[in-house]
């Protein structure tokens, strides 16, 4: 329940509600949409990318000199758990065709395409379970354009606008052209899809979309495609070898610069072990984990930005790396549940997003980073945050409207996942408001590949969260879920093309000696080692105590003691 | 545990909000963590009870929302005998809570190609037979988390059901927990997933629009939109951007 103090303003919005359920039954929207100016000036002021000290620039690897989020520099300005010494490559642990770090929904696609369309087999190595990604947790859906008013052009525009006009053309346009056919091929493998009556694909909207568009699970779309996909992965265990809780840490090459498979630390036994793979695919997810600027996650407990520190360190370029995406609605109370997502698909349903005096402020499907920053300004600027008991602020999100404007039950049947998180601390969210404020969600950056999920070095292909360009600079809701099948898809494909006519020369470490060298001569200082794998969520005293035990500091040193997190980084 | 500091006066830090909760006087309880005793937070979710005490979950956590069921734990509670389950992300800590994680449940997914299964009767019998052996307890519906009929979508798939099997079994997270306590020793969450796959690939209404556009896609029909758009440059894509119409 919500604390006595807040009644008041919780008595505003009922108040104002008959009123806003009218404007909501009109087809106009009910609070006036932005223009191009309004949007740059709302970012400049109040998105968290536009803090002064957001960016930095970076000092070594392939973006040396250009900015990127603070956090982003410190995790690749890191040392190795590895010196290239200390680990025999002529003789490799595992031989595999293709080599795929990350079991979440990119991952298990290439796997099933490369199977399916070249024979090859592969090897899905990953940190926690299959399935352990952030391809679980959506919910609102996927963006497709399946429905008779809708076009894979109209989808484009949409994205691109998005994205501020930034997106790298060719990958929207795979994106958006391959829509479509990621829900048929879903639905063949088992995808309960939501559906009209007549079996047409119920769409629904999301932030930036001019059509319907957004296909649906209930509010269990992530969870449903990525349980199908692990299924159809798991009955092929002849040709897809999974190896659980054994995350890559660094990638190896060849002597030709071509990538040549990965390194795997085993979580339990501490073991590294060596994998040579003709070619390899990072699908490792975002870095939401990282707590940037101290906000809390909707991510997943392994989004420590893995797959961005492999990469840089091989010589990958990386693209958009100063823009970070905070999910406009995140839980700000109960305590217990902060930051958790709070689906855009209440929006799409008709959910307003009110201040503490029951008033609209802002449409409430903008583009993520304008609804985000708008709702930044209206606490921040305006002092129409409600404030919570630990001193967050948030501001209402007034799902009652969604069964009066669709009938009555409608929230507990189509957001049973909303409806149970809340009520267990005695909110129905049917009843009563949600409390929201922006929660640390997507990584839009990552590592830059082209529509074949190439990237600068031969045999590296990178799938999902973790690329970089197609999204510009702000993603729209639903477009991570396609981008995963898609992209997902197009690198089993091309991948596995690959694969089948490469040769190997011989398997090398020397990137990392390099990468550390560079590190000293631009005088980096740092005990950072990465990748992180984990964050500790150990209180303040707790960690002082495990620190002075651990060393904390020394390459290789156990993933139990390498708790790295400065105050900056969260936790 | 960390909030907003967007930089802005009226917003906290993370080191913020911890010293106002610790100004608050945090009300801390005893819990009992496979065996040991540790003071944690009176409102801490069993999860953020175990993080505080210190520990690095690697096995027992995934998606920290309520969707994984990596964080699978069942508990008791003092001067009751009766086991609880629940999820750790999900369920708050009490006095004297005794607990343990349980991160994985064993069991054998069956192999199949669901294209050579039927979605009735004969394809649960086939590959999980074990369903045939429920004796209508009910502890399954009682230890599922997420407060699903377990029971019921078993009795379904007995009978071939599988539209049922899939609607009362979608919300599901496949914790284990059903397997676990069932005295039948059924995998549930296994045969559900199977029969949500049989219902998704045989038994839906097919989108009647859903091939002709896979079809125009690969007929090249937005062949030459997408050529015009990608040609434009950034002012004239930003000006049909802002003109466009809306559903």
């Amino acid at each position: 329940m919500y604390p006595d103090y807040m009644e008041e303003s919780l008595r505003k919005v009922v108040q104002t509600r008959p009123a806003r359920l009218e404007l909501a039954r009109k087809p106009d929207p009910v609070y006036p949409p932005m223009s191009a100016e309004e949007r740059r000036k709302v970012l400049e002021d109040f998105h968290p990318d536009f803090k002064p000290d957001a960016l930095r620039p970076v000092s070594v690897g392939p973006n040396k000199g250009e900015k990127l989020t603070t956090e982003v520099a410190d995790l690749l300005e890191s040392h190795s758990w590895l010196r290239s010494e200390q680990v025999d490559l002529d003789h490799p642990d595992f031989e595999t065709d293709l080599l795929i770090i990350g079991g979440g929904g990119a991952g298990c696609n290439a796997a099933l395409v490369a199977m399916q369309q070249h024979g090859i087999r592969s090897m899905i190595a990953t940190k926690l379970r299959m399935g352990d990604a952030n391809t679980m947790m959506s919910q609102g859906g996927m963006q497709a354009a399946v429905s008779r008013t809708d076009s894979p052009t109209k989808h484009y525009l949409d994205a691109i606008g998005g994205g501020h006009f930034e997106n790298k053309p060719e990958l929207v346009k795979a994106l958006t052209e391959d829509g479509p056919g990621v829900v048929k091929w879903l639905e063949d493998l088992g995808v309960v899809w939501d559906k009209e009556e007549d079996g047409s694909i119920q769409v629904r909207h999301g932030g930036g979309t001019s059509r319907k568009r957004m296909v649906s699970c209930r509010d269990y779309t992530g969870a449903m495609i990525m349980r199908t996909l692990m299924d159809e992965v798991r009955n092929h265990p002849d040709m897809i070898d999974i190896k659980e809780f054994m995350p890559a840490v660094e990638l190896i090459m060849d002597d030709e610069g071509r990538c040549a498979g990965a390194i795997l630390y085993d979580m339990d036994s501490e073991e590294f072990f060596t994998v040579k793979a003709k070619s390899t695919l990072i699908a490792t997810g975002g870095y939401g984990r990282l707590h940037i600027r101290g906000f809390d996650t909707t991510n997943h407990y392994g989004a420590t930005g893995d797959g961005l520190v492999m990469a840089y360190r091989a010589g990958a370029k990386l693209m958009y790396m100063d823009s970070v995406q905070y999910h406009p609605t995140g839980v700000s109370f109960p305590e217990q549940i902060a930051g958790f997502l709070v689906t855009e698909a209440i929006r799409g349903a008709g959910g307003q997003p009110l201040n503490k005096d029951g008033e609209l402020f802002v449409f409430p499907r903008e583009p993520r980073d304008i609804e985000a920053s708008a709702i930044i300004r209206e606490c921040a600027q305006n002092g129409g945050g409600v404030e919570t008991p630990s001193g967050r602020f948030g501001v209402w999100l007034d799902s009652p409207l969604i069964d009066m404007l669709h009938g009555e039950g409608y929230t507990e049947k189509h957001f049973p996942a909303m409806y149970r998180q809340f009520i267990r601390y005695g909110i129905d969210i049917a009843k009563l408001p949600m409390l929201i404020y922006p929660s640390l969600h997507y990584q839009n950056g990552g590592i830059e590949i082209n529509e074949r999920c190439e990237t600068d070095i031969p045999g590296l292909y990178v799938a999902g969260e973790a690329t970089g360009g197609l999204h510009g600079r702000n993603r729209l809701m639903g477009n991570s879920v396609l981008d995963y099948n898609v992209f997902g898809r197009r690198a089993g494909k091309y991948a596995g093309e690959y694969a089948k006519t490469v040769k190997l020369g011989k398997l090398s470490l020397a990137h990392l000696d390099s990468y550390e060298k560079e590190l000293a001569a631009s005088g980096v200082k740092t005990d950072l080692v990465t990748p992180i794998l984990l964050p500790s969520y150990a209180p303040k005293d707790v960690k002082k105590r495990q620190l002075v035990r651990g060393g904390n500091v020394l390459p290789g040193a156990s993933v139990v003691h390498n708790r790295l997190h400065d105050e900056r980084s969260g936790a | 545990m960390t909030s907003v500091p967007t930089g802005t006066a009226n917003s906290l830090s993370n080191s913020q909000i911890d010293e106002k909760r610790d100004a608050a006087g945090e009300r801390l309880i005893t819990v009992y963590i496979m065996g040991k005793a540790y003071e944690v937070p009176a409102e801490a979710t069993i999860m953020g009870a175990i993080e505080y005490a210190g520990h690095q979950i690697i096995r027992g956590a995934g998606c920290r929302e309520g969707y994984c069921g990596a964080c699978a734990t069942i508990y008791r509670l003092p001067g009751d005998y009766k086991i609880r389950t629940g999820l750790a992300c999900m369920t708050l800590v009490e006095e004297g809570m005794t607990l343990a994680q349980i991160p994985s449940v064993p069991a054998e997914k069956a192999i199949y190609d669901i294209e050579k299964l039927k979605p009735n009767v004969s394809a649960i019998q086939q590959m999980y037979p074990t369903v045939f052996r429920c004796v209508a307890c009910g502890t399954c519906t009682k230890s599922c988390p997420q407060g699903l009929q377990v029971m019921d979508y078993v009795q379904a798939a007995k009978r071939g059901d599988i539209a049922t099997v899939m609607d009362l079994s979608f919300d599901c997270v496949v914790c284990g927990l059903c397997m676990l306590r069932c005295p039948a020793e059924i995998t549930q969450p296994l045969m559900a997933i199977l029969a949500k796959r049989l219902y998704g690939r045989y038994l839906r209404k097919d989108s009647p629009e859903l091939a002709e556009r896979v079809k125009a896609v690969e007929e090249g029909v937005f062949e030459a939109e997408y050529a015009d758009l990608m040609a434009m440059g950034r002012e004239a894509l930003s000006e049909r951007y802002y003109a466009r119409d809306s559903e």
